[in-house]
Parts: structure tokens; sequence; C-alpha cells
């Protein structure tokens, strides 16, 4: 293990913190991720299938809420600026590298279905509990949202209740 | 002042500032080592606290950050996006998504940070995460009634549970701290290694930070505070409220005092129904939203307070002097005296009683301002104003 790389999460954490206030102070909304999952979700379904975004629910109310321009929305622009932040800080700290990352313990296979299902059922719940773990959870806290704490509690405590089942993929 | 959107920085801008934030948002969380499953899921197996530690920290940092910021008046707490209560969706899809985090090893925000330096697993989560939405969007006819159930609306976790917002504050704060400590200790056992000796530097820090979670109490909302202290106040015994008197008001009214800004706290109904002239209607509430403050911060300009009799006008302008504004008035008696002295006058002058300088002003002001309160109907009609909106945000 060569931790020592990475910052004092303390540290991170603090500075993480800093960052939500700014963030909030200027506009007024936190941090968020899954939101600019579904922005390009509902703008690739506007493309593949115009009448059917018209017709469905889902699609309809959100084009309603974004004029009809699903991409221009502050969480595709924090998105974005997220994998070239990450990039960058790899960069400085010489861990970019192609890598399939799995335990020794399972095979390549087994991690592709593992993160295929993990990131269709994070995906759903994030939609469905109106926010992930920046959006709702981290958000959510510094604002002290019922909901977000509670979706927080939600996600942790259902992981701790399920990772005993899954720990042959880790551990 | 805060939210700086969209009045300060205007909703362009507003992109350029998230593609910023985005930036400092990836670079941390690489830093902080969420560019790797295997760190990410070390909290549920008990070999690496790392996403507890930033994540809790960063979580108290921002809500004292947060509280800090409203209490001294700096951020409308009124316009800041809270995210909804639905409980059933809130407990339901937090419960998919911790599933998802124990088999997938990410979540959204952190499998984009390791995708950025190369994790293809990660790039597979976030196809995984497109399909997840699709599902979801493709459901949702089905999935509504679940997704919009139990809605509680913008509540905020101290008003659930009854709390003042710093007691809250100091709580989790605390629990935080516990937290840190227990799960080293869970670490250690887990990782077998046997130095338990606290390190001086941690024990500071936790010190330092429950002493600042414990001075939120002390950091009560702005808004909430001003608004008790000014309800508690005895407006009867206060000198330091200017007051003008009906004739004055009228005399100014009717010389059309560009100058004048009457402030009307009566309700809406009765605003209606009687407009004065140059009036704004305002709830006593309202004078902390930004839309009051372009109204009331006019330097040129008397603001007259009224209300029906006198009372709620006087909280105002004791509220308006906390809040730094200087040209504040109150009518003398309220609308009920200027409407029983002038808009209503009753000529005497055909009694045995010998009119005065008074009643002849009275009787002459009494056409002219009822001519103008009119007017004032009529213009009124049509022209709504804009208001400044809550924040829509959330994922």
């Amino acid at each position: 293990m060569n931790e020592t790389k990475y910052m004092n999460p303390y540290l991170a954490g603090f500075l993480l913190g800093l960052l939500l206030i700014i963030t909030i102070f200027i506009t007024g909304r936190g941090l968020g991720a899954s939101g600019a999952v579904k922005s390009v979700v509902v703008a690739s379904v506007n493309t593949a299938a115009p009448s059917h975004a018209n017709n469905q629910k889902f699609y309809a109310e959100y084009n309603t809420e974004h004029q009809g321009e699903p991409l221009k929305n502050w969480l595709v622009f924090e998105l974005v600026g997220v994998v070239i932040g990450a990039f960058i800080s790899g960069l400085i700290s010489d861990r970019l590298s192609l890598k399939f990352e799995h335990s020794p313990k399972i095979r390549s296979t087994t991690r592709f279905v593992a993160a295929m299902l993990g990131g269709i059922l994070f995906g759903f719940g994030s939609q469905l509990g109106r926010g992930c773990t920046s959006g709702a959870a981290l958000s959510g806290m510094a604002v002290l949202s019922t909901g977000g704490i509670i979706t927080m509690m939600a996600i942790f405590g259902g992981a701790y209740l399920f990772a005993y089942f899954f720990r042959k993929l880790w551990i | 002042m805060g939210p700086l959107v969209p009045d300060i920085i205007g909703n362009e801008l507003n992109y350029v500032v998230a593609l910023l934030i985005g930036i400092a948002f990836g670079f941390i969380l690489e830093q902080a080592g969420f560019s790797t499953s295997k760190k990410l899921v070390g909290l549920f197996y008990g070999y690496d606290f790392t996403v507890l530690r930033v994540f809790f920290t960063a979580g108290v940092t921002g809500m004292i950050g947060v509280i800090a910021l409203g209490h001294f008046g700096l951020l409308d707490l009124n316009l800041i996006y809270v995210n909804p209560t639905f409980l059933w969706s809130a407990i339901i899809g937090g419960f998919i998504m911790g599933l998802g985090f124990v088999i997938g090893g990410f979540c959204p925000g952190t499998s984009f940070c390791a995708a950025a330096i190369g994790k293809t697993d990660a790039m597979v989560f976030i196809v995984g995460l497109v399909i997840g939405v699709f599902l979801f969007a493709e459901g949702y006819p089905a999935l509504e009634s679940i997704y919009k159930a139990e809605n509680w609306g913008y509540v905020r976790i101290f008003e659930t549970l009854g709390l003042s917002q710093g007691v809250f504050a100091f709580l989790l704060t605390t629990v935080a701290i516990v937290a840190f400590w227990a799960v080293t200790f869970v670490e250690k056992r887990v990782n077998k290694d046997s130095n338990l000796k606290p390190i001086p530097v941690y024990v500071t820090l936790s010190i330092i930070a429950i002493i600042i979670g414990f001075s939120t109490i002390f950091l009560p909302d702005r808004r909430e505070s001003l608004l008790a202290k000014v309800e508690k106040s005895d407006v009867s015994k206060t000198a330091d409220i200017e007051l003008i008197t009906p004739d004055e008001l009228t005399l100014r009214l009717i010389r059309n005092d560009k100058t004048l800004q009457i402030i009307d706290f009566r309700k809406k109904e009765d605003i209606d129904s009687i407009t004065l002239p140059n009036s704004l209607p305002m709830k006593i509430e309202e004078m902390f939203d930004k839309d009051s403050k372009k109204i009331l911060s006019k330097r040129s300009k008397d603001n007259i307070f009224v209300c029906y009799d006198g009372s709620v006008a006087k909280k105002a302008a004791l509220l308006g002097k906390e809040l730094g504004y200087d040209n504040i008035m109150v009518l003398e008696g309220g609308f009920n005296l200027l409407k029983n002295e002038i808009i209503n006058f009753k000529d005497y002058s055909l009694s045995e009683k010998k009119p005065d300088d008074t009643h002849r002003f009275r009787a002459e002001a009494s056409l002219i301002l009822n001519e103008k309160i009119a007017e004032a109907k009529k213009n009124k009609a049509g022209s709504e104003t804009k208001k400044s909106k809550r924040v829509i945000g959330g994922c």
C-alpha cells in the first residue's frame, strides 16, 4: 500500500467542505454528479427517439424544466470539470494509467459484471432518491435537508447491510 | 448578499463557475484517494475509513459554514436549494444506492474521477449508471407513485427533530468526532496495527472541532433571531422610532413628493380595496429578501411604514433598523387613523363647531387623497411584482 501518496483525509474533507460552502454561497446550490448523467440520458433519448421523449412523462417533465436543452445544465458543466480536475490530480500525483482494477481473488469478468450491475443500481437509486452521494447526501447534509440526511443514512446503512454478502468481491 | 447567482453572477457565467467548481471537486476527490474502488468500499469492511473521514469532515465543515454565513446575513438561507424530502423514495433509493455501492465499488462522482485517471472498471460502472438512469426513466410512469409519496416538502432536519439548528449542528459535529476515533480504532484492529496511541495533533483538532460545533448554538439563523427579538420588543416604549402624522403624510402625498415611498404592511385584500399612492405591499418576514432590499435601500426615498394601528409597522421599523435601513418613518396611528381623520373625513363645519385650520386642511386634502387612491388602484391592476425564487438544484 502506498497510501502516503494520498492527501490526509481530514484535510481533504475540510477542503471539500470549503468548496461546498463556496459553491452554495455563489450558486445557491450544492455539488452533484448523478444529475449530469440524467441530462445525458435525456439528451440521448431526445435525439434517438424524439417522439418517445415527447410522450413519456419523465423526459417531457425534464425537457420542460430545461427549456428543451437538457445538456445546458449546471451539473453537466460541473461534471466535465470533475473529469478535468481528477485528470490534473492524477497527472500531478503520477497516477495516470489504464487499469482494470479488481481484487486478485476474483476474475476480471466477475468485476466487469459487478461494476456494471453496481452502476445500474446506483443510477436507478439516484433517480429514485433524488440525488447521489454528492447531491443528496453531502450537499443535503450541508444545508441540513431532512431528505438528504435520510438518503445519506440509507446509502451507508444499506451498504453496510449488504456488505457481508458481497465481501468476496473485495476481501 | 449570497447566493450570488443570478443577481451578481449571471446564468451564463454560472456555467463557467460550474466548470471551475467541478475541477476543484474532481481534484480534491482524486487527491483524497476516491479514484479507486478498493479505497471506497474499505469502510464497509473495516480496513480503510478514508471515505467516512473525508465525507463527514466535508459535511460538517459545509454545515457550519452555511450556518455561519446565514447568521452573519451573508447568505439568504431562504433562497438556497434545500433537497426536498420524499420519505419513501429517499429510503428506498438510498438502499438501492447502498447496494450498488458495495457491488460496484463506486458512487457516481467518484466513478468519474477514477475513469479520468484511466480506471476502466470505473468506465464500466459509468455505463451501468447510464443504463440505470435510463431504466428509471422508462419505468417512471410505474414508479411515479413511490417517487412522489410522503412529500414533506423542503424541511430541514432540526425542524423534523424539533431541535434548534445550533444544537443539531453541535450533536452532528460531536458524532463525527466520536466516529473518527472509533473507526480509527476499528481500522487498526482490522489491519493488525497494535499502535493505539492517539496522535496529539488529532486530539487538538478534535477539541477545536467540538468547540466550533458548540459555538454554532450561539449562531442562530439571523432571520429567526431578529424576528424573535423584534416580536418581543415593547414598541410602545421605544423612543427611537421616527413618526409621521396622518396630516403630514397627506400633505406630502398631495404635493406629489417623489421622495416618499409607502410600505404597506396590511393584508393583501385590504391593500387591494384601498391602495395608498406610491405604496408597495410587504410582509414583515419579507424584509430579509433581496427584493425588499432593493426597495428599502433606495437612498433618496423616505420609507413610510403603514399597518392598521401602527404596532406592526413599528416592529417592522425596528427590524429595518437592525437590517441597517435608516430612512424609515412610521405612520402614527396607522392606516386606521389616516382613514378616520382624512380618507373618510366628516365635515362638521355645518354644525355648531367652528372649523379650524386643521379642519379646513383635512376637508380639502380628503378630496385630493381619495382621487389619488382611486388612481393608485387603477395603476396597480396589471402590474405584478417579480420575486426572487429559491434556487433549483439537486441531482
